[in-house]
Formats: C-alpha cells, structure tokens, sequence
C-alpha cells in the first residue's frame, strides 16, 4: 500500500509526525550547505577574476584590439612562400603520424602489462599505469621543448614528443579494451596447450584490434592538430611559421597558415572517419552472433 | 556432390587471394606513407639511435644528486623554489577552472541549437556547428598567441583562448548528448505550451545533466593540461617558468617541475573520477 501524506487523517498525520519528526522537519542542513556551496563557487570564481585582471574594460579593450587584428587578415595570402608553406604543412601530418605509429606499436607492450586480467601482480600493474599516467600527464608541448634542447631544433624533436606522449595515451586506452574483452577465448587457447604469447595472439588480439585500430585513428586526429603547434618551440612543423608571422604581425600570412590547418585537419578528419567506418563494419559482419 | 566441393573450393580460394591482394594492397599504402612521412619530417632510425645518447645524457643532468645523510639539505636545494612553484601552480589550475566555467557556459549556449532534435532554424543549426568546428580545431595556443596581442600579457589571454576552445570541444560532446535523448518529455512540454527555454529547463536539461557534469570535469582535467603550456606564448601560468628553465638549462629545476606537475595532474585526475563515480552513483540510485 503507497502511503502519501495527503491521503492520511488528522490523527495519522499526528502519529506520523510523532515517529518520525525528521520528514516534517524544515530541511535547514541542506538548504545552508547548498547557500554556502554557491557563494564559495561565486567566491572563487570572483577571486579568478580579480587575479587574472579580468575586468570588462579590459576585455571590450581587447576585443576592439581583437576586431582590428582580425579585419587586417583579409584577405588571406601567401605571399611567395606557398610551397613552403605547404611543404611544411605536409611535414605536420607526417610527423603526427610517424609518431602515432610509433606510439602505438611502443604502446602494444605498456597497454597488456597494464591490464588487470593479462597481469595479476597488483604492484606491477599500478607501476605501469602510473608509468603511463606520467607520460599524459605532461603535455606535449613540454616534450618537444625538452626534446629541443636534447636532440636539437627540428621535426625529430616533435615526433619524439608525440611518441612520448601518445605512448601514455594509448597505452591506457589499451589496457581498458584488453579488460573487457571475453576471457573465454584466452581459456580456449590455454586449455590447449598455448603458451601466453599464443594466448595473446589468437585469444586477446582479435578481440581488441579493431578497437585499438580506432584508437589509433583517434589519436592520429588529434596529433595532427597538436603537431601544428610543436613548432613554435622549433619542434618542426608549419607552427614555426604560423608564430613567427603572429609574432611579426603579419596577420594576412597567418590567417592563410590557419585556413591551411583548419582544411587539412578537415580532410584527415574525413579520411580517417572513412577509413574507420570501412574497419568497423568489416568487423561487425566478422563477429559471431 | 563432387563438383560441390570443386565449386566451395575454388570459391574459397578465390576469397583467399582477394583477401591476399587487399593486404598487400593496404600494406603497400600504409608502408607508402610511412616513407613518405619520414623523408618529408627528416626521420630516420640512425637518427633516433644517435639521439638517444643525447637524451639519455639530458635526464642523468636533470636528476639531482641525493645522499643520504645530507637528504633534506638535498632535498630543499632540488626544490629551492618550491614556494614559487606551488603559486605558480595554483595559478595554472584557477586559470583551467574559469577557462572550464566560461567555455561551458559557451558550449551551453551553442550545444542545443547545435542538436538535430532540437534546432531552432537551419541556419542556426549550421551557424553553431561551425563555429564549435573552427573553436575546436584551431589549437588553444594559436589562440593563446593572437590574445596576447590583443588582450595583453598575462593569464587573461590564456583564460579566454582555452574557453573558446573548450566551448567548440565540449559543445560538440553535448549536442551529442542532446541528440540521444527520450523526446517524450520534450513533446509533452511543447503540448502544454511551454516555451523553448522552458522546455530546455524541465525536459532536457535533468535528463543530460549528468552527462554533461561528467563531460565538464574530464575537460577540466585536459585544460590543466594546457593550461600548464600557456606560459610559453607569454598567456601565464607555470610554462613562463618551464620554458625559462628548460631553455636556460637549469636541469633540476626542470624535474622539479616535473613532478609537481605530474602530482598535481594526477590529485586533479583521481579527485574528478571519484566526484564523477559519486555523482553517477547517485543518478543510478534516485
């Protein structure tokens, strides 16, 4: 039977308020933590504010600034430095994917050791999910700088930061594919007699390539558009151009070097959605019903 | 019977030489591009095996030298500027929470007229689409260079370029969201006469809040990220530090820095999964 206030009696409603007093008492706890909840979150956001001199002068300031910056980008032009420009565009994509396929063949052994179900030793499996966090947790940027001041200027300081980094990123990404596969298969090959490589090969690695393919393709996506900055530290790439015209003012060069990035990361979007959309579907038809 | 199998057989052999031919094929296009890649970035094997010397070199520079009798003297030398540093951290991380706060607020603005369910006008629709597109696919840190310009020094440029940025981002994963919603509770509003606003209110809103909680905190853990590079466009935070130190070579400080940054990076990553598994929690029970 559903008891609801409203359809109880005057003498039920007094027992009621009797045995449990809390239901009827005003909700003051939470209404006082949910008041002080908001003012710390206007309290902080105020205290940002006032630290970042963020004031609305300032900002119509700015943008007036801004307005002008971006009336003197039109139009868009490359001067004489078109093939340049493009040569050092196509260096960015290369780059980015020379380091995703490198990340991702380096990230292979990362990715199964951090896995619970591949590895049971507890401390050994935190060691290398902490190992992979730490390569995240340092962006990219920091890499290639670090990378420019040990190797020397150049797209080789770039592609080391990406592999670096990527490595972290998919090797996490990796091991959570590999926990939700279906052990049963893994099983099939052991009860056999199949070493664990063997395990690895025909029980885990059809389960999971099509995902770590995806990855793969995710990451490539997203190297493109992170690669086209590794320049400004001198790590290779068209970002070298795109700061030295920021920095010159030369806006009509450099809007034609971000409508050059926003079109390829464009096409490289389409291509690798086309090229995963033809794997995915190849193995749905594959799976077993 | 015969010519059955004879049939199968030539049948499966001829799916075995397609499938052949697409391997070679694809593996053929891939190794293509992999050359390609490395004689245009300049990529070699050699050039790998002569630079890990190199960097091998750079990370026995950057570590200091501990001992153990003189380990706290040690320690407080390596991290001389721990003061400095926390503040500087600190910065970097308000400086990813109101660039997190505006860029959603913008996000929010955009995401529902951005949604194929729920779009105003077809213009509205595309003109939201791209704009979250071109917010999203230019870098933060190109926005981060031009700001500098226009809004001065400081971390106020930095505020605004990773906000832009995250308003593209963060929009996109919401339409999506609002895409995938029961429209039943959307219908029944309109039939009472509500307005859009109102209808954003009482039937999408509750039903993608804890999506869009869950989208926001992952965004505020990548934007600390960034946040911590915007320095060295000159657009604040600790990456004036870094970058000063890393070009002036001052190898401990270096990983000094590191680690403070990994462990901040990492309390920000483990304290969001626990109030995103606490609020999925809850949603599950009510």
């Amino acid at each position: 039977m559903m008891l609801r206030l409203q359809n109880m009696d005057e003498p039920a409603l007094a027992l009621a308020r009797q045995v449990a007093p809390a239901v009827f008492a005003p909700r003051l706890l939470q209404t006082l933590l949910r008041v002080l909840a908001w003012l710390a979150f206007l309290a902080l956001t105020m205290y940002c504010l006032w630290l970042f001199e963020m004031s609305p002068l300032r900002f119509v300031n700015g943008l007036g600034t801004l307005l002008h910056i971006v009336a003197q980008m039109f139009p868009p032009t490359a001067g004489d430095m078109l093939a340049t420009y493009l040569m050092s565009m196509l260096q960015t994509v290369g780059m980015a994917f020379i380091g995703t396929v490198f990340a991702a063949v380096l990230a292979l052994p990362l990715g199964l050791l951090g896995a619970k179900n591949m590895l049971s030793n507890g401390l050994a499996h935190f060691l290398f999910r902490r190992s992979s966090d730490v390569l995240r947790g340092v962006d990219q940027l920091i890499w290639a700088l670090i990378f420019v001041r040990a190797v020397g200027l150049g797209p080789l300081a770039g592609i080391l930061a990406i592999i670096i980094s990527d490595t972290g990123t998919l090797a996490k990404l990796y091991s959570e594919a590999i926990e939700n596969i279906d052990k049963k298969p893994v099983e099939g090959v052991r009860s056999v007699g199949g070493g664990p490589l063997h395990a690895i090969r025909y029980g885990v690695l059809p389960q999971v390539l099509p995902v770590m393919l995806s990855n793969m393709l995710y990451t490539f996506e997203s190297n493109t558009r992170s690669a086209t900055i590794l320049g400004i530290v001198g790590a290779g790439g068209i970002g070298f151009y795109l700061s030295d015209r920021v920095r010159t003012m030369n806006w009509e060069d450099a809007s034609f070097i971000l409508l050059l990035i926003l079109l390829t990361v464009y096409l490289i979007d389409h291509l690798s959605g086309f090229i995963r959309s033809r794997l995915i579907r190849g193995q749905v038809a594959k799976q077993p019903v | 019977m015969r010519t059955e199998v004879i049939k199968f057989e030539r049948q499966f052999a001829a799916l075995q030489a397609q499938k052949q031919r697409q391997v070679w094929w694809y593996g053929g296009l891939f190794v293509l591009a992999l050359l390609i890649s490395a004689w245009i970035g300049d990529f070699s094997p050699a050039k790998i095996w002569h630079g890990l010397p190199r960097i091998h070199e750079y990370v026995l520079k950057t570590l200091p030298v501990l001992g153990w009798v003189t380990l706290w003297t040690d320690l407080t030398e390596w991290f001389w500027g721990l003061r400095k540093w926390l503040g500087l951290l600190l910065e970097t991380v308000l400086i990813a929470y109101l660039s997190t706060l505006l860029g959603t607020v913008g996000a929010l603005a955009l995401a529902f007229d951005a949604s194929t369910n729920l779009q105003r006008s077809g213009w509205g629709y595309g003109l939201t689409r791209r704009a979250m597109e071109f917010a999203r696919t230019i870098p933060e840190l190109v926005f981060a260079l031009i700001f500098v310009f226009a809004f001065g020094l400081g971390p106020m440029a930095g505020v605004l370029a990773i906000a832009i940025h995250t308003m593209g981002g963060s929009g996109k994963l919401f339409a999506e969201a609002i895409e995938n919603i029961d429209m039943k509770p959307v219908d029944g509003l309109r039939a009472t006469g509500a307005s859009w606003l109102q209808t954003l209110r009482f039937a999408v809103l509750p039903q993608v809040f804890p999506n869009f909680t869950s989208f926001t905190l992952w965004r505020f853990e990548i934007n600390v990220r960034s946040a911590s590079v915007l320095g060295f466009v000159g657009a604040g935070g600790i990456g004036q530090e870094f970058y000063t130190a890393i070009r002036m070579l001052y190898y401990e400080d270096i990983s000094a820095m590191l680690l403070l940054l990994v462990a901040t990076v990492m309390l920000i990553d483990i304290a969001c999964e626990r109030l995103r598994h606490r609020m999925i929690g809850q949603e599950n029970m009510s």
